[in-house]
């Protein structure tokens, strides 16, 4: 990791790419990152003030926490409450407020939340607190969707009968046509993720390309690679080529990982799922199996719970979402709505585009 | 000796006293404290103290590097030694859980002991206090210390000039890491350990000789590096920038916070001092903290600027500039 990572940060290697990219003399571009820990690194590392004022980075909509609607939230925070629960999640979900509360005030009110790093952690949770139901938020894309399969798989095989998920994952693929075929947004370009990719392989992409004509770059977190994607971007697009190149080879291979997607539609099966600011767009979720019921925190609910809900008035996380606006466009940004207090979800989670902006500005 | 803490030993009678001649008398020892009367009673000079007081409630107790114990001495220590003040005497209390062992008790103690003995100082009055099972955390500990300020020393951040050059005593968030790796039980081998050090060795060392050209000096516990920046600049007309090449971070510990999505710059440390210093003299400070055993890695992390006053931005890699904002609340590990 420490040579890779002198690599691809290298000083001298950066300034030849920003030299190289500030000859850009084509039309103006808009690209777009889909991950948001592309929209981190593209911040962090201050890539915007760098780029030629033709090249306009738009953020997408793969931070998970932040397309994560709102009644999903809710219910976690309703199961959070019930006496007979231990909530396990990553840190993001935490400070996402839904009404005037949030886990993390549900926990100072003596609610059972803990911060796992992984969904198997709840495993050893669940052994030790067999009186209690053991409930993952599972909110994810490819990249932790495996994971949580493997739990499942897991619990079954150790006989785990109090642990559940709370599902909300959700597949890239079809956000990303919808992305691609609205004129409004006009996307001249993307950024792929690494590590998703790692997971699905480049099938999508190549896809997108071929009946969008967008190309694509797949490549890594580090300034170097997020720059050689933005050039390369600009030479296909300049050359009327929509191609799929792949940056990141040391990591991503076309087929993507075979096994982990196995595991994945094991367990899960596809459904339609209501997205952030995207609305509800069908067979972009993925919910457990019949077979896999038992560890279904939905059917606590008994089928309530699962109404959609209104964003919150003046929000403009949909608009952001989709690329459609920047956050200093929101009326919220920075005055209603801080990392203090978040209004949207894209404030919240330190990937969401309003945090990155608002932390790195 | 018990092997257990139990509530008689915080009842004030025959265990209490056992516990404190048998434990407390025998690390601590010294005149003040031996005098074992309400309060300690002690001469002063002249001239100005500091006072400070701190509660440690970390978990777990035992870390690498350290424990609750020496992190209580140090954390006091050094909040006096970067006032100016030459710290003198501590008090400390304890509250422990019923049940606690005896032997780590001990252990922590002994720490206590050495750290002090260190850092120069006394441990000249005490407390134990015993809780009933699930009334504390297992061990909490209070320090609360007092130093002398020597004539004509005087630091605060209104002192920083436009030039002023910032120094960091050594490498950012080890202790941050090393207690999130040890609190969350990751099977990840490494050899970070926390920096857990008591540093007024280190600034007597620099004030003896360079008092007048130091602005002032913090110690970036919680919150980090970023946020006691944050503190020096913030409401005035100056601002700091830092650079993102010369922020001294171990390799394993940057390794560790991008995996998790953690920023060294925001992981609390124990063992380092931040300063604001001339720049004439900004070279020989240097020199002289890298010559003590707990500034090795020290390094000039920025400057004092007129640009964006009240704000800490770092100039990254690219050749961009991004702001270091103080955090809300802590640090969450990311989603993926």
């Amino acid at each position: 990791m420490e040579k890779s990572e002198k690599l691809f940060r290298d000083k001298e290697t950066v300034k030849k790419l920003i030299g190289k990219l500030k000859e850009y003399k084509g039309k103006p571009l808009k690209l777009m990152e889909v991950c948001g820990t592309h929209t981190m690194s593209i911040s962090r590392y201050g890539i915007r003030s760098v780029l030629p004022e033709s090249i306009k980075l738009i953020s997408g909509p793969g931070c998970p926490v932040c397309v994560t609607p709102n009644y999903y939230i809710r219910s976690a925070l309703e199961l959070a409450r019930r006496s007979d629960a231990i909530i396990t999640t990553f840190g993001d979900m935490m400070r996402i407020p839904a009404g005037d509360t949030s886990l993390l005030d549900e926990k100072a009110r003596g609610a059972d939340v803990r911060i796992v790093y992984s969904p198997l952690d709840s495993l050893e949770i669940a052994e030790k607190n067999p009186e209690k139901k053991v409930i993952f938020l599972s909110v994810g894309f490819e990249t932790t969707i495996p994971v949580a399969a493997l739990a499942v798989l897991e619990a079954e095989r150790r006989q785990i009968k109090n642990f559940m998920l709370l599902s909300a994952n959700k597949t890239i693929d079809e956000a990303l046509h919808i992305l691609s075929s609205d004129k409004e947004i006009g996307v001249d370009g993307y950024i792929y993720p690494g590590h998703v990719s790692a997971i699905i392989g480049d099938k999508l992409y190549r896809e997108i390309a071929n009946q969008h004509g967008i190309p694509g770059i797949i490549t890594g977190f580090e300034p170097v690679e997020i720059l050689a994607a933005i050039i390369r971007l600009t030479e296909l697009i300049s050359n009327e080529k929509a191609a799929v190149e792949n940056l990141y080879a040391r990591v991503v291979k076309p087929e993507g990982n075979p096994i982990a997607l196995s595991k994945v539609y094991e367990v899960f099966e596809n459904c339609d799922a209501a997205w952030r600011g995207l609305g509800l767009i069908p067979s972009s979720g993925l919910r457990l199996k019949e077979k896999f019921k038992g560890f279904d925190a939905w059917e606590i609910f008994e089928g309530k719970g699962q109404e959609i809900d209104e964003e919150t008035p003046g929000c403009r996380c949909g608009d952001i979402l989709k690329g459609k606006c920047l956050p200093g466009e929101c009326g919220l940004f920075g005055t209603a709505c801080t990392p203090e207090t978040p209004v949207g979800s894209c404030m919240v989670s330190s990937e969401g585009t309003c945090a990155a902006y608002y932390k790195y500005s | 000796m018990k092997d257990i803490i139990t509530l008689a030993h915080g009842s004030g009678g025959k265990l209490t006293h056992n516990l404190i001649s048998e434990l407390f008398h025998k690390y601590f020892s010294n005149d003040l404290l031996l005098e074992s009367g309400d309060a300690a009673v002690f001469d002063i000079d002249k001239g100005r103290m500091a006072f400070t007081t701190d509660s440690y409630v970390i978990t777990p107790i035992f870390f690498k590097g350290g424990n609750i114990g020496k992190l209580a001495v140090c954390g006091t220590v050094n909040d006096l030694a970067v006032s100016g003040a030459k710290p003198l005497y501590l008090s400390c209390g304890f509250i422990l859980e019923e049940g606690f062992p005896v032997k780590e008790l001990e252990e922590i103690v002994k720490s206590m002991a050495e750290t002090a003995l260190e850092a120069g100082v006394a441990i000249v009055t005490g407390d134990t206090k015993v809780v009933q099972k699930g009334g504390a955390d297992r061990l909490f500990i209070n320090t609360s210390g007092v130093g002398v300020i020597a004539d004509g020393i005087s630091y605060s951040p209104s002192k920083i000039q436009e030039g002023d050059k910032i120094i960091i005593s050594g490498t950012m968030g080890d202790h941050g890491t090393a207690i999130l790796l040890e609190r969350e039980k990751f099977q990840v081998q490494s050899s970070i350990q926390s920096d857990c050090a008591p540093l007024s060795g280190m600034i007597d060392a620099v004030l003896k000789k360079f008092g007048s050209a130091v602005r002032v000096m913090r110690d970036p516990t919680r919150g980090g590096v970023a946020t006691t920046l944050n503190e020096l600049v913030k409401d005035r007309s100056i601002g700091i920038r830092i650079s993102e090449d010369e922020l001294p971070v171990k390799d394993e510990v940057k390794g560790i916070c991008e995996m998790l999505g953690l920023e060294p710059l925001y992981m609390a440390n124990e063992g380092k001092i931040l300063l604001a210093v001339d720049s004439e003299v900004c070279e020989e400070i240097l020199k002289i903290m890298k010559e003590h055993p707990y500034g090795r890695d020290a390094a000039v992390i920025g400057e004092a600027v007129k640009d964006y006053p009240g704000k800490v931005f770092m100039h990254t890699l690219t050749g961009g500039n991004r702001i270091i904002d103080m955090l809300v609340g802590d640090q969450l590990p990311r989603i993926c």
